[in-house]
């Protein structure tokens, strides 16, 4: 479900930094954080490393939009949680903009960011951060409360999104008696309480086992597809990424590597960092026929027709049966080119970076 | 390894000077403690010749004790009535509590008891809390019994209040808790008694000194715990609730504090205990009817089956106030919660009323019957009398043999405990050189085996025993002190240690202070040892566990006073009875850490030595021991801790050391003189505790594994 790139920017994070250390104010006099060229940023960064302080996040720059589902992917220590942690004000930024709705977060005093967490934030958390003394309606409803809504009040708006999530009948439970998904469900049902139109994920499935990882990525998609949320979504897995990522950073040492659809990252990655992370990559899944369509073949008698989206995985049976290949139709309607085996053979040759020695 | 082949070689070929010196460089510890052998034996034999350096010189003492007075007096000249009043005022809700537990029918507080225990842990405890309390009654010690719970009631919520208020400042200043931390350190390694003086002498006789006394004892662990509490709030939570839009008061009051519950709960069990044991402990100040009064005076007119009988009432007491505190502490509450059925808080109070009514009628359940009352004291000393009268050979054999091979040996030395009277033989020249070729022999073996530091410390061991902790030059054995600080924890240790010995020098209090450090290091050498032995053999046996378990469990919750009772019958007054006390106590921790390091090693290591061939016995000696050394030597600590703990509730059975003058002291009403004792006793609880700690910890660092304190 890819937004259209005009649609409204929700969250916008200018040249944020995060920097730790004796006195890390003093590397951003008569500047906020903005230094006009990448390069100068980079070499900024390095500056403040070689005297000895942390940098835990680098002029980090990027926007969400209205019902977007921005992933923010890195290992361990690459900052992404601090970016998070920076743009919900968990953390506070030594330099820059968080703008969210045409406001500053990082200007906001205590009460107005009490006020933006109350009405327009979510988080999920990755070991759930449930209340232990609170059953999961109170949980849920813990929001609620603090807000100082009436018990009946508070318990109806929460059994609304346990339903949401799927754990009617588990309302008088306490977090321990539950399985981690469970647990994960009650979180996510919390920070769903208060109807937030921002919902920070932060590696939300990572403290899960794979199945129920992918059970519940399928459960996001589908709340999602319901909720329309402006979503930041903190992982270290780069195929979580993939799966769900309208589009995507990744994160190194504090500083944003590539920003794009994941289509863009496998295709295009930016540097060999990147380029790592794409080569465990199944292509074929990420790919889709538009992707590889030859623009510069017509129609030809034989051709079948298939949209634009297609993968390529999917496409694979009719291609082994037709060498007259098919031919790509985008969304107006409007064919783009064609495809047949041999261009899907090249697209997938090109992520090998070990190609067989063949003798003669 | 190198530096130790070095170093024989060196010694074995031409030690050139510069070859030696090296040696020394790279392994000091052997020559150190070669040295300070030599060094202990040369003063020893110059004797009256540097007399300064042998016995401290009475010229160079200034004890603090008058000035200490004096500030005393000063003090409560000017702040006499404050206090008067403060004393004043906690007096009434004593009173109130005493009274109440007075009026009410002993049905109804029965009733009252029994139902939080059944709602705390269940029937069992429920149960074990109706027959304490029956026995209190029958055994006619009703209203002694609740007149010390009524401290204990009063006490414990203000402990409470006090200890949460400044955990909660700690948590949150980083400043209050370097403050804090260290007060806390100071008020729990004071021993008891010492600090029931300034109370004393500042409130003056009365119920108020035993419950200041037990405020003041029984809030560190309230502090302790809320600060642990609050910091091992996970920080998730704490961001989901900021996440949630809390202001800082709700974080604190709907997040942190729900979450850091169950902690602080523990730290009530604690406080509550402590605040028994100090509630019993202020009873020796007299003047008060309670329970633990009663002991004492019994013990005193050697009223055995009494003392015996009341000491169980305390007994009964703190193990059903533990459990208790400590069953709401672990409690389940939500399953509690969920569980259908009669509310117990409702069916309690329904009950406690329903007797209160009926013992308006019935005259029996309001008062106990003065012929219920069974008091089987009177057939105990009897019983007691022919037990000592037929079994006296064996007592005083056990006893003799105890003292004169074991105690007077390291006390005064085997220089001057052999006489013919008790070993049979004199200490002639002759013997004197077996002796000294004995030890010999014994390092040289050590040193043999490349183990020089070993061989030094047979020689120096050697040397302590011959001459004895008593007559060792105060500049040596201080040396010695200092070396073993300064090698363990660094120059720090050693800087601190120096300094709290000098004060112990100058204070005058030297001669008492090795008195103390005697008898407690008797009683930690032979707890360690027999300790450890125990709980290796409950690692291994689940059975020996079952038995092991609960014995240690009752004597951990048993007020000091209690223990010292059975062995005061059996072995009368005296050290050996001290001792006896002071291992029945102290032994407590050694077997608990030894048998809980070795269980709780981790299961992959376990696995990987048995895989790769293990004998049970190579497994134990190779693989498990010296893993749980961190823990063993934690417990080595808390033995020390406890030893000395015990030290000072000992010298009621007569023990010549600090405990006996912050017993002087507190019976003259001589601040100065207590107090100094006490300060004393201070020094060497944390100097013995700072040395164990860092072992333990060092230990710990090698190995990448936590021990911590249970």
């Amino acid at each position: 479900m890819p937004v259209a790139p005009d649609a409204e920017v929700k969250l916008s994070c200018r040249n944020v930094w995060k920097v730790y250390g004796n006195r890390p104010e003093q590397f951003f006099t008569g500047h906020d954080g903005n230094l006009g060229s990448d390069a100068q940023a980079k070499a900024h960064a390095q500056e403040i490393r070689d005297s000895g302080h942390i940098v835990a996040a680098a002029n980090v720059s990027f926007d969400v939009h209205v019902g977007e589902i921005f992933v923010i992917m890195g290992l361990s220590g690459s900052g992404k949680s601090t970016v998070v942690r920076c743009l919900s004000r968990l953390v506070d930024a030594t330099a820059g903009e968080v703008i969210l709705d045409g406001q500053n977060l990082l200007a906001a005093n205590k009460r107005e960011l009490i006020e933006f967490r109350r009405h327009k934030m979510g988080m999920v958390f990755q070991n759930f951060g449930l209340m232990p003394h609170l059953n999961v309606i109170d949980n849920v409803a813990f929001p609620l409360e603090l807000q100082g809504v009436p018990l009946k009040k508070r318990r109806e708006q929460a059994q609304e999104v346990i339903s949401l999530v799927g754990l009617e009948g588990r309302e008088g439970s306490f977090p321990r008696q539950l399985s981690g998904g469970q647990q994960q469900r009650v979180g996510i049902a919390r920070s769903l309480a208060v109807k937030p139109e921002l919902w920070f994920l932060d590696e939300p499935f990572s403290a899960l086992d794979p199945l129920i990882r992918r059970q519940m990525q399928d459960e996001f998609l589908r709340l999602q597809r319901e909720l329309h949320k402006s979503i930041v979504f903190i992982t270290h897995d780069f195929l979580e990424a993939l799966r769900i990522a309208d589009r995507m950073a990744i994160m190194r040492a504090g500083e944003v590597v590539q920003i794009g659809r994941p289509v863009d990252l496998i295709l295009n990655p930016a540097d060999d960092y990147v380029r790592e992370f794409t080569n465990d990559v199944p292509w074929e899944m990420v790919l889709t026929a538009g992707d590889i369509a030859d623009g510069t073949r017509g129609f030809a008698p034989g051709m079948g027709h298939i949209s634009a989206d297609t993968s390529v995985a999917t496409l694979l049976p009719y291609l082994a049966d037709h060498d007259a290949g098919v031919m790509v139709r985008g969304a107006d309607g409007e064919d783009i080119g064609a495809v047949n085996a041999r261009d899907v053979i090249k697209a997938l040759a090109s992520g090998v970076d070990n190609p067989a020695l063949v003798t003669d | 390894m190198t530096s130790e082949t070095l170093t024989s070689e060196s010694a074995a070929g031409t030690a050139s000077g510069p070859a030696l010196l090296r040696a020394i460089q790279a392994q000091p510890a052997p020559f150190v403690l070669f040295a300070l052998a030599v060094a202990t034996i040369v003063l020893y034999l110059l004797g009256p010749h540097a007399e300064a350096l042998v016995k401290f010189p009475d010229a160079w003492v200034l004890s603090p004790t008058a000035v200490m007075n004096d500030f005393m007096r000063w003090f409560v000249d000017l702040t006499g009535p404050v206090f008067q009043a403060i004393g004043w005022l906690l007096e009434w809700p004593v009173k109130g509590a005493q009274w109440l537990l007075a009026a009410l029918p002993w049905s109804v507080t029965t009733i009252v008891f029994v139902t939080l225990a059944w709602i705390a842990s269940g029937w069992r405890l429920a149960a074990f809390v109706l027959l304490s309390m029956l026995y209190m009654a029958v055994i006619g010690y009703w209203p002694e019994s609740m007149n010390s719970l009524a401290i204990v009631l009063i006490s414990v919520p203000m402990a409470i209040v006090v200890g949460f208020g400044f955990g909660v400042l700690g948590f949150y200043s980083e400043r209050a808790r370097r403050v804090i931390m260290p007060m806390l350190d100071l008020l729990q390694t004071i021993p008891a008694f010492a600090y029931l003086l300034p109370i004393l002498i500042l409130f003056g006789f009365g119920t108020t000194v035993g419950l200041v006394a037990s405020v003041l004892y029984a809030f560190p662990p309230m502090v302790r715990n809320t600060i642990l509490g609050l910091r091992a709030v996970p920080p998730e939570i704490v961001e989901a609730g900021e996440m949630s839009g809390a202001t800082p008061r709700q974080l604190f009051w709907k997040v942190r504090l729900p979450a850091a519950q169950n902690q602080m709960l523990l730290g009530v069990n604690q406080t509550t205990m402590a605040s028994l044991s100090m509630v019993i402990i202020a009873a020796i100040i007299g003047g008060t009817n309670d329970i633990g009064w009663e002991v004492l005076s019994t013990m005193r007119k050697a009223l055995f089956g009494e003392s015996l009988l009341a000491g169980f009432v305390i007994a009964l007491l703190a193990m059903a106030l533990d459990r208790i505190t400590y069953g709401f502490a672990k409690r389940d509450r939500f399953a509690a919660a969920q569980a259908a059925g009669l509310n117990p808080w409702l069916a309690g109070l329904g009950a406690a009323a329903a007797f209160g009514l009926l013992s308006l009628v019935v005259p029996a359940l309001s008062d106990w019957p003065a012929a219920w009352v069974y008091n089987p004291a009177p057939d105990m000393n009897a019983a007691l009398e022919v037990f000592v009268v037929e079994w006296r050979t064996w007592i005083e054999a056990i006893k003799n043999a105890a003292f004169f091979f074991l105690m007077l040996p390291i006390k005064i030395g085997l220089a001057k405990a052999v006489s013919p009277f008790t070993w049979g033989f004199e200490m002639t020249t002759p013997v004197i050189a077996g002796y000294g070729a004995l030890v010999a022999l014994l390092a040289g073996w050590a040193a043999l085996r490349g183990r020089l530091t070993l061989a030094a410390g047979i020689v120096l061991a050697g040397t302590i025993l011959f001459i004895g902790l008593t007559a060792m030059p105060w500049l040596t054995l201080a040396a010695i002190i200092v070396y073993a600080a300064w090698t363990t924890g660094g120059r720090m240790l050693a800087l601190g240690t120096a300094a709290g010995l000098a004060f112990l020098l100058v204070a005058g209090v030297w001669p008492q202070t090795v008195l103390s450090i005697y008898l407690c290091g008797v009683a930690v050498i032979i707890c360690f040892v027999l300790g450890t032995l125990i709980g290796v053999w409950a690692a291994q046996s689940n059975t020996v566990s079952a038995i092991v378990r609960p014995i240690i469990d009752t004597l951990q919750t048993m007020p000091l006073f209690v223990i010292l009772i059975p062995f005061v019958m059996v072995f009368k007054i005296g050290e050996f009875t001290a001792l006896l006390a002071i291992i029945a106590y102290a032994i407590v921790p050694a077997i608990r850490y030894t048998e809980h390091g070795l269980r709780n090693l981790p299961s992959d290591v376990i696995e990987a030595a048995t895989t790769v061939g293990c004998t049970p016995r190579q497994l134990l000696f190779r693989v498990k021991l010296p893993l749980a050394l961190p823990a063993i030597m934690l417990g080595l600590n808390q033995t020390i801790i406890y030893g000395i703990g015990m030290l000072v509730i000992a010298a009621l059975v007569g023990t010549n050391g600090l405990g006996q003058q912050i017993y002087i002291g507190l019976g003259d009403g001589d601040f100065g003189v207590g107090m100094t004792a006490g300060i004393g006793m201070a020094i060497i609880a944390i100097i013995a505790d700072r040395i164990t700690q860092s072992v333990s910890r060092r230990k710990q660092e090698e190995y990448g594994l936590t021990a911590t304190v249970i």
